[in-house]
């Protein structure tokens, strides 16, 4: 680990401008980033504690709730109102890391988190262009089960390892943030970005930028969501592929639907296009199972992932088709 | 043949066809007949409270004036030679106080290695730290010393190397092609055969024959590896995390050319083991770099740490073949294949030893060989050979079941030998089909159908399966212990062994109340510091039984003494030590129990405080003379998700026939442990190897999956409790018997549930997709 110098922060304004410091990274449960700078993958000069932030869980006045970015994710995962009126964030939460992880992440050190990926971790002995642009990716061509199969790019083949944000991509979630430069709101499934050329930029967040809050829309189909999380072992174990869906029917049919994938791509996958190709049909697990293949179309698989397109295909269908059976 | 090795073999048949009574265990140790003593009592764990409440001490946890903090780094490349060590940076960053490497270490002798001679301890022979060439991807190149972790930690951060690399054997693939035959298997010829096993596979009809892989496994005991050390008037005092307290000592005065007696380790509480908590580089680094600074030294591998220098269990490609009659009977039992190794170690992971113990077959083939490879030598794990091995070849047994038609634990009755299979030898003791009988009782075996796919719940597809584990009955040459017994008839025992947390420490003051007659509370054992008497391996399966001769030998002794101290006023007067026994804090005739005296008495009478003997165990001449193992029969129930393939335990039961149980609590721990970590083998632990630079890329608890709570069920454990009449106190090793069988039952039980066969571990879901 590098020196560095910790500073705690009460308000944004202080967060704010500790952050100018040279170097300087926000600091939550530190779960992730801490780890990180054991590691010497990250080398921040300062931390500024952002936990003192708000934590608040609160109603709207439009019906939706407001999370501070400092909430811990246990706290999010018990509160009443997620559980009752987001349930999928509520399981999604309670399927990631374990209790004492839970206890100390928050929200916005969620959402930051960085990849899971062997090559990113392996500092000294692999190349990785995420940690050092241009360096070149071991992961395309090595151990890549856990890899992208959607959106990956030959300098990047990583995926995004939380399973609050997929939840959060499917609650339409917005991201309030705040620089010196003011305040800004991000809709979550705009938040964090493709590798493209350039996978060491992981998000829109500007240097030095906050994440204050995380708004969720009041929104009925969410009382009928759930999350679902395939992996290795029962738990405490990453995401192989997750699912977080809503549904709502009219009659037999669709009447609106969300739809996103975990541990498949670089950031939580909207599946936009399986909800397209569903709103309006009747809801069979046959045309359940043709979004998915709508969806995956484009996947593709490396050399040891072949597998999470089929396993994605049958836990989409699945998902739906239990929220359709309790709709009915 | 040299004269020698023909010396060796006539001595070897000579103890074959001996009578058994010249045999140690040639007459059964009268304990065995002793009902209701405190020996199979199920006492708590003496040291769990001391653990509890952290008042137990572990190596990293030693105070030293002046102690130094230590970051090793790693070589990235698997061979070739170090063109640049830059530590400059390093050597002036705060807190500082050596960095070592090559280019300053001190002249060191290599680790004698493991097997080479009786205390021999070390993992390979290769040099350490003693020039620029690399071995293996993860050795380490520079230590660091500072005043604190943090700086040793950040210091080494700063730390870059550069290499020239040379092609380098590191895809096993690859490396099968030159896979050739080790000199022996753990002392056993590598191949053995009878008839031509291969012809009668083909003539038989009913036959299997497949390929299994199993991958590399990591040790991940919970305490690291680390040592506490330091020098004083030029002897060298270690606290270690150790299950080879006297070895290590040995080898450590080897590497710096000390006499033995000048190396202390001590090591009475250790964190696990399985294997891994041997004599490794980090302990000579540790040593050597506390000599040069002259300040003690504290080194504890980071989890990365331990995956890149402590070996784990090796990789292996087996083929198992059968062929039998239309009733089953074997016509023909071939069990052969490859484990990874290196050019300098010795440790070929015996999983062919299973083939040779198990079934009775009219010909067989059985053989294995090794593969070098460019890595870290790899080591024992909790029953190297035997898991694995059994995964192979009980999978195989189960597939030939369905193919004839029958149970499968019906196979394997029919095929049950009289005496071993390849040897000859009579077992020791073997009830096997007994404890299938009352495992499938117990577990409700007659439920399952032998069809496939038949059960449903929900989402998932049940299945039930079953297999055999079998682990040797190993007692090791160098036992001795120290008996003392004081005129307040207080009894100390003392040997160098080890506890690990099996339980040795409480099952042993168990075994020396008994073997003295006293009461438990008047026995205190010292153990875990190679200033202690004998050399004992925690490995092997084998302590329990070598500290029980050693006691049952120093116990002798200490009678013979005690007669003669009692002197002509004494009861005990012109008595053998065959005529007497201890009982009742003291000896006592056996003819007439009330006619004897107390040990406090003999003691005052002869005016002494106390009177102490160290006597040797005889050497193990038992293992050559009958086939000595314990089995168990393992079954699971398990579910397979028809959506996503994820498989779960929902039952595990083990019945184990592993002689006399000590202690049923410490036992059922043991066999529960293992068990545990047989769901681990069968279902998820895996060491990702990238073959493209022969790494390791998941060193890390988060990465590296062993069963977290949720993965493992209710475990049923159970015995059959018979004494082998050929052992101390007629009990067999159960460290490692618990996790044979346990990968090839679940697979079992995966194919009843799904109907799909996988023959290659871990059973992930992209495989059974
Ligand atoms: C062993 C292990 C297993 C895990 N398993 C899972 C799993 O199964 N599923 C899962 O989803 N997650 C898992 N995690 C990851 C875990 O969810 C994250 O580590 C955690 O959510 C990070 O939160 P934190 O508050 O500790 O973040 P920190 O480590 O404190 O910070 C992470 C990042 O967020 C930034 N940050 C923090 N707060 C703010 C803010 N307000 N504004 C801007 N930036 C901010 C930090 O600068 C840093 O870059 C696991 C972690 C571990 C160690």
């Amino acid at each position: 680990m590098n020196p560095f110098t910790y500073a705690r922060a009460e308000q944004a304004e202080d967060a704010l401008k500790l952050a100018e410091a040279q170097g300087a990274r926000f600091l939550g449960g530190g779960t992730n980033l801490v780890d990180l700078m054991r590691e010497t993958i990250e080398r921040p000069q300062s931390l500024v504690d952002v936990t003192g932030l708000s934590a608040a869980i609160e109603e709207t006045s439009a019906g939706g709730l407001r999370i501070g970015a400092a909430a811990r994710n246990s706290a999010v995962a018990e509160h009443r109102l997620v559980r009752t009126l987001y349930p999928v964030l509520s399981r999604a939460l309670l399927a990631g890391a374990s209790g004492q992880i839970r206890n100390m992440a928050t929200l916005g050190g969620n959402i930051m988190q960085r990849t899971r990926c062997a090559y990113f971790y392996d500092d000294d002995g692999s190349r990785c262009n995420k940690r050092t642009p241009g360096q070149g990716c071991d992961a395309a061509e090595g151990f890549n089960r856990y890899h992208a199969i959607l959106g990956a790019s030959p300098s990047c083949v990583a995926t995004h390892a939380s399973d609050m944000c997929v939840a959060l991509a499917v609650l339409d979630a917005v991201i309030h943030l705040r620089s010196p430069r003011g305040e800004r709101t991000v809709p979550f499934v705009d938040f964090h970005r493709l590798p493209g050329e350039t996978p060491q930029v992981e998000t829109v967040l500007e240097p030095g930028e906050l994440i204050l809050t995380v708004e969720l829309p009041a929104n009925p189909i969410a009382k009928r969501s759930t999350y679902r999380k395939v992996r290795d072992r029962s738990s405490y174990a990453f995401a192989l592929v997750s699912v977080a869906a809503a549904l709502e029917l009219d009659g037999g049919k669709v009447k609106d639907v969300r739809l996103a994938l975990g541990g498949v791509a670089h950031k939580p996958w909207r599946a936009l296009r399986a909800e397209e190709a569903l709103r309006g049909r009747e809801a069979t697990p046959e045309n359940f199972r043709a979004a998915a293949g709508a969806e995956l179309i484009d996947a593709k698989p490396l050399r040891y992932n072949a597998f999470k397109i089929e396993l994605a295909a049958r836990t989409i269908t699945a998902v739906l088709q239990e929220l359709a059976e309790e709709a009915q | 043949m040299s004269l020698k090795s023909a010396a060796m073999k006539l001595m070897q048949k000579a103890i074959e066809h001996a009578p058994d009574s010249m045999m140690p265990g040639g007459k059964p140790d009268p304990l065995i007949t002793r009902k209701h003593g405190i020996v199979g009592a199920p006492v708590t764990r003496i040291d769990g409270p001391l653990k509890v409440k952290g008042a137990a001490p572990f190596a990293a946890e030693f105070e030293a004036e002046g102690l130094l903090y230590t970051a090793v780094a790693f070589s990235t490349i698997a061979k070739g030679r170090i063109t640049s060590l830059d530590t400059s940076a390093a050597e002036k960053a705060p807190g500082v106080r050596l960095v070592m490497t090559h280019k300053n270490a001190p002249k060191l002798k290599p680790t004698p290695m493991f097997n080479t001679q009786p205390k021999a301890a070390g993992p390979s022979d290769l040099p350490i730290m003693q020039d620029d060439s690399i071995h293996w991807n993860g050795e380490p190149i520079a230590v660091v010393l500072a005043d604190t972790q943090e700086q040793a930690d950040y210091a080494k951060s700063l730390i870059s190397a550069t290499y020239k690399e040379e092609p380098a054997v590191i895809d096993f693939d690859a490396a099968m092609k030159n896979a050739h035959e080790p000199k022996t298997i753990l002392g056993e010829p590598p191949t053995i055969n009878e008839g031509d096993a291969e012809a009668a596979l083909s003539a038989a009809p009913n036959l299997v024959d497949k390929t299994y892989t199993t991958p590399r496994h990591n040790h991940n005991p919970i305490e690291l590896h680390g040592v506490t050390l330091f020098w004083e008037d030029g002897e060298l005092y270690v606290h270690d995390s150790s299950q080879t307290v006297a070895q290590s000592a040995w080898t450590l005065a080897e590497v710096f050319g000390l006499d033995e007696k000048k190396v202390h380790i001590w090591s009475p509480y250790v964190g696990g083991g399985f294997g891994s908590k041997t004599l490794w580089q980090h302990h000579v680094l540790a040593a050597a770099a506390s000599k040069m600074a002259d300040r003690p030294v504290r080194l504890v591998l980071s989890r990365e740490g331990v995956y890149r220098t402590v070996g784990g269990r090796t990789t292996t490609q087996q083929r198992v073949a059968i062929g039998a009659d239309a009733d089953g009977r074997f016509q023909s039992l071939i069990h052969t294949g490859v484990a990874a190794m290196t050019e300098h170690n010795d440790c070929p992971e015996q999983f062919t030893f299973p083939a040779r113990h198990l079934y009775a077959t009219k010909s067989f083939l059985i053989g294995q060989k090794v593969a070098d490879m460019d890595m870290l030598a790899n080591t024992f794990m909790r029953a190297p050979g035997e898991s694995i091995g059994t995964f192979a070849l009980e999978s195989a047994i189960d597939e030939l079941a369905e193919q004839i038609g029958i149970d499968p634990i019906e196979l394997r009755a029919r095929n049950e030998p009289e005496s071993d299979p390849t040897t000859g030898k009579q077992f020791s003791s073997r009830n096997l089909i007994k404890a299938y009988r009352d495992g499938a009782e117990r577990f409700g075996w007659n439920s399952r159908s032998a069809k496939p796919a038949a059960r449903r719940d929900g989402e998932w597809l049940v299945g039930m399966g079953c297999a055999t584990g079998t682990y040797p009955y190993y007692r090791m040459p160098g036992g001795k212990a120290r008996l003392t017994v004081s005129k307040d008839g207080f009894v100390t025992a003392e040997f160098a062994a080890h506890e690990m947390g099996m339980g040795t420490a409480t099952t042993q003051t168990q075994v020396v109340a008994e073997r003295m007659g006293v009461a438990q509370q008047c026995v205190q054992i010292n153990y875990g510091s190679s200033d202690l008497a004998g050399v004992f391996l925690a490995g092997g399966s084998s302590q329990s039984a070598s500290i029980g001769a050693s006691i049952h030998a120093a116990h002798t002794a200490l009678v013979e003494q005690l007669i003669k101290l009692a002197g002509s006023k004494s009861p005990l007067h012109g008595l053998d030590a065959d005529d007497v026994e201890s009982r009742d804090g003291g000896l006592h005739t056996k003819k007439d129990p009330s006619h004897g005296e107390s040990y406090a008495a003999i003691l005052r009478r002869a005016g002494k405080d106390e009177l102490s003997v160290e006597e040797s165990a005889p050497p193990p001449m038992e293992l050559q003379h009958w086939s000595m193992h314990s089995f168990s029969a393992i079954f699971a129930e398990v579910g397979v998700n028809t959506i996503t393939c994820e498989t779960r335990v929902r039952r595990l039961l083990g019945s184990f026939d592993c002689g006399r149980i000590l202690n049923p609590k410490t036992a059922t721990s043991q066999f529960r442990g293992g068990m545990i970590m047989g769901i681990g083998l069968a279902l998820m632990e895996e060491t990702i190897w990238d073959s493209r630079k022969g790494r390791i890329m998941n060193p890390s608890l988060a990465e590296y999956h062993v069963p977290v709570h949720m993965d493992v069920p209710e475990i049923d454990v159970m015995w059959t409790d018979i004494p082998d009449p050929h052992t101390p106190l007629g009990a067999r090793g159960i460290g490692e018997i618990g996790i044979t069988g346990v990968g090839a039952a679940i697979a079992n039980a995966i194919y009843n549930a799904c109907g799909k066969r996988i023959r290659e571990l871990p059973i992930t879901l992209d495989k059974l997709m």
